[in-house]
């Protein structure tokens, strides 16, 4: 749950001295008396739980979230067991990887506004979203996803302003005003083809093509892709900022959040589209801000850090379909 | 000022909003852009949307671009029937994932089927280019598959048990390849039967007066008539078909 609870007592539960490195933590837990589910059923509960989870950042979750990870296990812990799943609430889940643009725009959204929920790690590096599990939640194996008791969304955009509903957000988000809403759903749409996959794109080709093939992308083809993008940030300085403080007029609203992330999508490959435009790097500035800084930089620690990532792990099929990628640029 | 709608009806986006608005009774004055002729791409146009795109909608002093922004707008500035965006929670939240997944699973990819059977060959002068077509028509198959298998095997339209905005706009572009010789509804029976529920709430008269001008084949002496339009027209969409 976020925000998380108080650290329960010393010894108060079997799962108390829980550490998150430990990939296997319900079989420790002292009571083998009351493992009366089959192991094989128990194991595969435990992958969909994601055990093993290493927090958003991909590395030992903080203070907070290990104390979340705790009481989602003691819930978890009952269904592993066998009490049905009607007995337990899981609450809000969101099913995430921070290096996904739309991912960080629901989880900022989310921690911004105070909304609890159970992180669900879906390691797009591991090739998780493809995995039995997963595509229970959303066969179409793309994240995020949200799952609200029985209740599946998918689709970054519409999360989004499920969550700004379901939790009556400020209104700034998503104004009421009838052109201001507009505003921003002008935005949310026009991204999808013009910002988000070019911008996603970039990343690809300057960084995770050259590090998982060994080869680069012809250079005219980056070339290509780079003055798409440059076209795209033409068009939402003149278009959709204009000399407004932000995209809807003077408050951050959901359009700027979307926008944001996606644009720091190339910066896990090194390449700044902010450096163009003093307008746009003066309002990132003030998205940031609003946000909070430490939010925001929490969000993209994964993305900054992908270049250490170590893509001799990748599965080797999933290598495969990239070189393939490799060759429809050539 | 009354209400203006820029639209061209071949485009499937364009469609869609002239059907709601006529179906909604909703007062507007029809402004064409003619894409064949380049005019989404003239100053005139781009002071309207500068993104140089059809539909585009003026309201008074009030500007605004994308179909689904405009769907929305009409439907809370006229009141419509709430079943066209439900404001049931989980109801508005599927037509959202709808409208938002299409973009790329849906418009994309239909939209260069129609381009490689329809405008290249119109543009060019040469014939269908069957290789690229297949391989783009493969593209579509997944999304097609989903809505099939998944999405319509649990209810009868899109989103809800009624007809929403999510199945406007989906059964405007499904018929874009289909008014032009690749029936996407053939392979999916769940889909086919979709497309007549669908038609039949929206008004097989208003569907057909919509929809009139996509079915006809194009006349080729049209191409002709700017032949320097038509060679960039040709070079543009080779590069996005490549």
């Amino acid at each position: 749950m976020w925000p998380p609870p108080p650290a329960p007592e010393p010894g108060s539960s079997p799962l108390s001295t829980e550490s998150p490195e430990n990939s296997c933590c319900c079989e420790n837990s002292g009571l083998p008396g009351l493992m009366t589910t089959p192991s094989e059923t128990r194991s595969s509960r435990m992958r969909v739980l994601g055990l093993g989870w290493r927090g958003p950042t991909g590395t030992e979750p903080g203070p907070g979230a290990q104390a979340a990870y705790r009481l989602r296990f003691r819930t978890c812990w009952l269904w592993l067991v066998g009490v049905p799943d009607t007995c337990l609430s899981m609450g809000l889940e969101l099913y995430l990887d921070l290096l996904s643009a739309s991912c960080r725009a629901v989880y900022i959204f989310a921690r911004k506004n105070n909304i609890p929920f159970d992180f669900q790690f879906v390691d797009l590096l591991k090739g998780h979203h493809h995995s039995k599990e997963y595509i229970k939640i959303n066969p179409l194996k793309k994240v995020p996803s949200l799952k609200d008791g029985k209740f599946v969304l998918s689709e970054s955009v519409a999360i989004l302003f499920y969550l700004c509903r379901k939790y009556s957000t400020p209104s700034h988000w998503y104004p009421p005003d009838l052109h201001t809403r507009a505003r921003v759903d002008e935005f949310m749409a026009w991204q999808h083809t013009a910002i988000q996959m070019p911008m996603s794109r970039i990343l690809w080709i300057k960084m995770l093509i050259p590090m998982i093939t060994g080869e680069e992308v012809p250079d005219e083809k980056v070339e290509q892709m780079l003055a798409e993008v440059k076209n795209s940030m033409q068009l939402f300085e003149e278009k959709f900022l204009q000399d407004k403080m932000f995209i809807s007029g003077d408050h951050i609203s959901l359009a700027d959040v979307v926008a944001l992330v996606e644009m720091m999508q190339p910066m896990g490959g090194n390449y700044d589209v902010f450096l163009n435009s003093s307008k746009i790097a003066e309002w990132r500035m003030r998205v940031e801000l609003a946000i909070g800084p430490s939010l925001f930089g929490e969000a993209h620690d994964r993305l900054m850090r992908l270049a250490e990532w170590d893509s001799s792990t990748l599965d080797p099929m999933v290598k495969e379909r990239i070189c393939e990628l490799l060759q429809k640029f050539k | 000022m009354p209400l203006e709608l820029f639209l061209d009806l071949y485009s499937p986006p364009c469609r869609a909003i002239y059907i709601f608005a006529k179906k909604n009774g909703i007062p507007f004055e029809f402004r064409p852009v003619v894409l064949g002729r380049g005019e989404h791409l003239k100053p005139e146009f781009l002071k309207v949307n500068p993104l140089g795109k059809v539909p585009a909608l003026r309201d008074g002093d009030f500007l605004l671009a994308e179909s689904v922004a405009i769907l929305l707008y009409l439907s809370r500035k006229y009141q419509t029937a709430p079943y066209w965006y439900p404001p049931d929670l989980q109801a508005c939240a599927r037509v959202d994932e709808y409208l938002a997944w299409q973009h790329t699973a849906i418009q994309l990819p239909a939209t260069n089927v129609y381009l490689c059977k329809s405008l290249l060959p119109h543009f060019s002068g040469q014939p269908v280019d069957t290789v690229r077509l297949d391989r783009l028509l493969g593209k579509l198959k997944p999304a097609l598959q989903h809505l099939d298998q998944e999405v319509l095997a649990a209810k009868p339209f899109l989103a809800t048990e009624q007809v929403s905005l999510a199945d406007l706009m989906a059964f405007t572009e499904l018929m874009q390849p289909t008014a032009v010789g690749c029936d996407l509804f053939r392979d999916w029976p769940r889909l086919a039967a979709w497309r007549a529920r669908v038609e039949a709430a929206l008004g097989p008269e208003l569907v057909q007066d919509a929809h009139k001008l996509v079915l006809q084949p194009r006349d080729p002496r049209d191409a002709q008539q700017d032949p320097r339009l038509a060679q960039e027209l040709v070079h543009r969409l080779q590069e996005r078909l490549s």
